[in-house]
């Protein structure tokens, strides 16, 4: 297994650089010069030049590639020409932003579409069934962007006043603030070493740091402030997972060994759960592993909608500000994160079925 | 090569009851697609798939006739109409001296039902076009791959990760900033974006076929590489992609209805409905029924597709008997 996953990881070099250098070209492939996206009106051929040659752009295009490449390598994602902060600080607020947003649909998508799968499978036809069928129909069909706005309108206008009442946008409510926990634990860290880094970046997983922190307001406050985008976010996924758990239950609960569990008096929930729900789960993990690219592209349009400056937002106004490093470097994390999760999901088939070995 | 019979491989031969008697030429002409329509029809989604498809269809031919309005004109200074004012149905008691607008008017004074109407012709054509020629590119590419093999097939494939590997919003939003703004250039990034999937499904079934024993007939007969590509490999790997490209037409309509959204695909003041969700998103508090009509519109004519989709995938399985249902959903 070791083995496997080392050739995989080595395997994966080459899509990433050339996710690296389709970037890089179609960052510098975009019209419009970052100056004038910077400055504006105010982007006089003087100011431009001086601005370009700040921030290496002057250089001939393949030296450009060049050192970004050699930057990225060495973990160095430059700085944001807009915000003139390093691109792995803003990175660090907010990827916590959209990981918690993804974690939290996924989950949902889970915990309510295997279940119901499930149900479907075991009850074939029955009206529990058909309800599913036409339930994951529809949620499939959905754009995310218009049951955003929708269930934004519901659970903030309609249920105003109610206890059902959400807040449509934002992380928190204002005067909300969460504490650091390395603050609260009073741990000191030399300002910009790697745990410095690594802490603010976990402190930013509000949902997290309150846990750990035991401060209840702001847990309360993160998560009301999750629900509406996770939940918009987890539909498409929701539905995906529950029809193919149905599909391949009910091929696994057509086969003899089912039969023969069965037939020796087993209860219908082992029969279920232990003999098919285990046997079926292999098709189910890949279409899990599948959903991360569709919460990725989601999560653009669900961030701007509930106004969360999240990664996936960040991208898109970075791609119309023309502000390469922020687009550079939050694309190649992402295509990490991908090779990753896809790795983890092949990791998983040898652990849910032992005839299979990863070597 | 048209005296040689070709023989049709067993992963899309229909049972032998249902071809009924007659000799082998005719079985082959027109049985799997006559059987394939009948064990659709027989399903109850890809029925109600189909009679949506043709409620939209037929509005998007009609339009000119179904729209009472036009869907680009403000009606201010024409009718006696208010700024976002909501639906007004006289059957449902809207007092009848003022003028129908069965979903409302706009912030721009048109008429929203009219604009849904029209809408349908983009969103269809939207959905055929992109998939059209992502769908060409797809098949050429993945049969050249899997008839080639070895380093080109090696070469196409790993060139068509990297386009996996992005979020496909992404790389639509990066390819449309390259190609500027515009439904064209939206449905050309969705198009390019959808070509890896095509391409798989294709050098998936080249590969299954291309082993098989007709094949090696054709080539002792002395066919050319080109003719038994595109002679007989292609057509069989055909129904697989039929069942893949109806459901990326829906995946398409709601793709290009997302960068719309998001301000790159159709400009104001075309009735596209991703962009009339755009237009009027922050007014979803005060005139929720600008964003509620064309959302419903998207997921109609998505749902359409998707049903249907899944229908002619459960019609051109060969696993299942008489389209009852025996394995999968």
């Amino acid at each position: 297994m070791a083995q496997y996953t080392i050739r995989r990881l080595i395997a994966a070099i080459p899509v990433i650089l050339g996710v690296l250098i389709v970037t890089f070209a179609l960052a510098r492939a975009i019209p419009g010069e970052p100056c004038t996206a910077m400055f504006g009106e105010k982007a006089t051929p003087e100011i431009c030049a001086k601005f370009n040659k700040d921030k290496g752009l002057d250089k001939p295009i393949t030296t450009q590639l060049l050192i970004f490449m050699g930057d990225m390598l060495g973990g160095d994602f430059g700085s944001s020409i807009r915000f003139k902060r390093p691109v792995m600080d803003i990175l660090i607020e907010r990827l916590p932003q959209t990981i918690e947003l993804g974690i939290a649909s996924v989950t949902i998508a889970v915990i309510i579409g295997i279940p119901l799968g499930i149900l479907s499978a075991t009850r074939r036809n029955s009206p529990v069934d058909v309800m599913t069928m036409i339930g994951a129909n529809i949620g499939v069909s959905m754009p995310v962007f218009w049951l955003g706005l929708m269930l934004a309108y519901v659970f903030a206008l309609l249920l105003k006043d109610t206890p059902f009442q959400l807040p449509p946008s934002g992380r928190l409510s204002a005067g909300v603030s969460p504490i650091p926990f390395y603050k609260v634990y009073g741990w000191e860290f030399t300002k910009g070493s790697i745990n410095a880094t690594l802490a603010t970046f976990i402190s930013n997983f509000y949902i997290f740091n309150s846990i750990i922190t035991a401060d209840w307001k702001v847990l309360n406050d993160a998560i009301r402030h999750l629900i509406l985008p996770s939940v918009a976010l987890a539909t498409i996924p929701l539905a995906i997972i529950a029809r193919m758990t149905r599909s391949a239950m009910l091929e696994v609960l057509g086969q003899d060994y089912v039969r023969t569990a069965k037939a020796k008096g087993l209860g219908p929930q082992k029969v279920v759960m232990k003999h098919a729900f285990r046997n079926a789960l292999l098709p189910i993990v890949t279409i899990i592993g599948l959903q991360f690219g569709l919460i990725l592209s989601g999560a653009i349009l669900t961030e701007t909608i509930f106004g969360l400056s999240g990664v996936g937002r960040s991208l898109y106004e970075a791609i119309t500000a023309r502000d390469y490093p922020i687009i550079q470097g939050f694309v190649v994390v992402i295509a990490i994160g991908y090779v990753f999760v896809n790795l983890i999901v092949d990791l998983s088939y040898a652990l849910l079925d032992p005839r299979i070995h990863l070597d | 090569m048209s005296t040689m019979p070709e023989p049709t491989p067993i992963a899309t031969l229909p049972p032998l009851d249902d071809a009924g008697a007659g000799d082998i030429s005719d079985y082959r002409a027109n049985s799997l697609w006559r059987l394939t329509m009948r064990r659709l029809f027989r399903q109850r989604s890809a029925v109600v798939g189909f009679i949506l498809l043709v409620i939209l269809v037929g509005s998007a031919i009609f339009a000119p006739i179904i729209a009472p309005y036009n869907p680009e004109q403000p009606l201010i200074g024409i009718e006696n109409v208010t700024k976002r004012q909501g639906p007004c149905i006289h059957l449902l008691g809207c007092p009848p001296d003022k003028p129908q607008h069965i979903m409302g008017v706009d912030g721009n004074f048109r008429d929203v039902f009219s604009r849904i109407i029209y809408g349908t012709r983009i969103s269809l054509s939207v959905g055929l076009l992109t998939v059209s020629f992502a769908v060409l590119v797809g098949t050429f590419l993945g049969a050249i791959s899997g008839y080639a093999g070895g380093l080109i097939d090696n070469i196409i494939m790993r060139v068509l990760d990297v386009v996996l590997a992005f979020p496909f919003l992404l790389l639509a939003i990066a390819i449309v900033s390259v190609l500027g703004p515009g439904l064209t250039n939206a449905m050309l990034a969705i198009a390019v974006i959808s070509i890896p999937t095509y391409a798989r499904v294709t050098r998936a079934s080249v590969l299954s076929v291309r082993e098989m024993d007709f094949i090696e007939a054709s080539r002792a007969l002395g066919a050319s590489s080109r003719q038994i590509l595109f002679g007989r490999i292609l057509p069989n790997a055909l129904p697989p992609l039929i069942v893949v490209a109806t459901l990326g037409i829906a995946t398409a309509i709601l793709d290009t209805a997302a960068l719309s959204f998001i301000g790159l695909g159709a400009q104001p003041p075309t009735p596209e409905w991703g962009s009339m969700l755009a237009i009027e998103r922050n007014q979803v508090f005060s005139a929720p029924h600008l964003v509620f009509f064309p959302g419903l519109a998207i997921m109609f004519t998505v749902l359409a597709f998707n049903l249907l989709g899944d229908g002619l995938r459960d019609a051109l399985d060969p696993r299942l008997v008489h389209g009852s249902g025996a394995a999968k959903e």
